[in-house]
């Protein structure tokens, strides 16, 4: 011992790693984006981040599970003919394919997320919508979710009923055999589970809008966000 | 075999309570963030409730174990953690202490954020999420290397003795402790 007193880093260093911590709720995710951005081209070598990015949520105690053989899409409501569709009928109409990026509205990203399904144009040549139809409720096998677009969100260029993800169809987790995908809304929009779509007068709040979210759920402009 | 103190009471249950939060924590929070585990598990609003107020009252109980245990040598230990220094801990074993209370404040602050984030937008920031995330990696990093220490690797694993018992043998203590144990 050299007898002087020795430095007292021990408290810059907790001090420092919170104040990085809390600070990072302004950068953490430009920062993320950039790193993940660099790592992607090893995606697969590298195990960086087990969940590619998904998470799962979901509001009941277990996720609705997928017969083709059983499975019915309806869709009714405001129309002139209601439509009960099969799977297999499902996959008979005209298939799109997109490349959109997937926004949750807790700060979560999925990029470059590859989509196969219908458009609603094509449902509703089947089903015919009648002039007070304004809105549409998704209802989910996954009671009680559901919720609702305008006719004019609805009718957005990207937006489709998607059964496949990234070349596969559409896993469990992912909302199989159905799921509404709208790129410009945060993720609670896109319904999972699909089992009904409803032509109504108007758009209502759906489940996560009746515990506070915003209807209209555009990514950057909405839910307190503004980008 | 003689021994010594080490580690009090105190700290010792300070030590185990955290690290059992830690895991509730963690197994709860894999099972809730890893897609297969969710699938697997399922009741995702069942373990969510277990993980907050996990959370809660991991936090709680660390408070009260300060509050009710042996203050003024908690206050003496954390004097001691500001040098960074061999001393009764070692200078990787002040850095975990140090790092791992960090974490935790930090592992509360966001995790609140995060739970009433999903209620009021208010309290509802992009990179929440990525904290709270980043901070499960850098723990895990942490905990990997404290548990090959405390566990497997032969010099060092008599240690576990000392947050155990609270005694480790006075031999060991002089050959890795020099500067805190002199008989």
């Amino acid at each position: 011992m050299d007898g002087s007193e020795p430095k007292r880093y021990g408290r810059g260093l907790f001090l420092a790693t919170v104040a990085a911590g809390l600070t990072s709720l302004a950068w953490g995710k430009p920062v993320w984006s950039r790193v993940s951005a660099a790592l992607s081209p090893a995606e697969g070598l590298i195990p960086f981040v087990p969940t590619s990015g998904w998470r799962i949520y979901t509001v009941s105690g277990s996720m609705p599970s997928f017969d083709p053989a059983t499975w019915r899409l309806n869709v009714g409501g405001l129309v002139e003919e209601e439509l009960v569709l099969s799977h297999r009928e499902l996959l008979a109409l005209p298939r799109v394919t997109q490349v959109s990026d997937f926004h949750c509205v807790t700060g979560w990203t999925v990029k470059d997320v590859h989509w196969t399904g219908v458009r609603i144009t094509d449902i509703f040549a089947k089903v015919k919508p009648t002039p007070e139809a304004n809105g549409l409720q998704f209802v989910s096998a996954e009671k009680p979710y559901l919720d609702y677009l305008t006719m004019e969100q609805a009718l957005l260029h990207d937006v489709m009923l998607a059964y496949a993800m990234n070349g596969e169809p559409l896993a469990r987790e992912h909302g199989a055999p159905l799921r509404l995908v709208i790129p410009e809304m945060y993720g609670y929009k896109n319904v999972k589970w699909l089992s009904q779509i409803n032509l109504v007068p108007e758009a209502q709040p759906g489940y996560w809008e009746y515990l506070g979210y915003d209807r209209d759920a555009w990514v950057g402009r909405s839910n307190g966000y503004h980008s | 075999m003689s021994w010594v103190r080490r580690f009090s009471r105190t700290e010792r249950t300070l030590h185990w309570v955290n690290a059992a939060g830690f895991f509730l924590l963690l197994v709860t929070g894999l099972i809730l963030y890893l897609p297969r585990l969710s699938i697997l598990v399922g009741r995702r609003p069942t373990v969510k409730d277990i993980h907050f107020w996990g959370g809660v009252g991991w936090i709680a109980a660390l408070v009260l174990v300060a509050l009710l245990g042996d203050r003024r040598g908690l206050l003496r230990t954390a004097r001691d953690l500001e040098r960074l220094q061999p001393s009764r801990l070692n200078v990787g074993q002040k850095i975990n202490a140090i790092l791992t209370a960090a974490f935790a404040l930090l592992f509360l602050a966001s995790g609140l954020l995060l739970h009433f984030g999903e209620q009021d937008t208010r309290f509802r920031w992009a990179s929440t999420v990525v904290l709270h995330d980043g901070l499960l990696y850098a723990s895990l990093v942490l905990l990997t290397g404290h548990l090959y220490l405390a566990l497997i690797h032969p010099a060092t694993r008599h240690s576990l003795r000392g947050m155990t018992t609270g005694k480790v043998s006075e031999d060991w203590a002089r050959r890795h402790y020099p500067r805190w144990f002199q008989p």
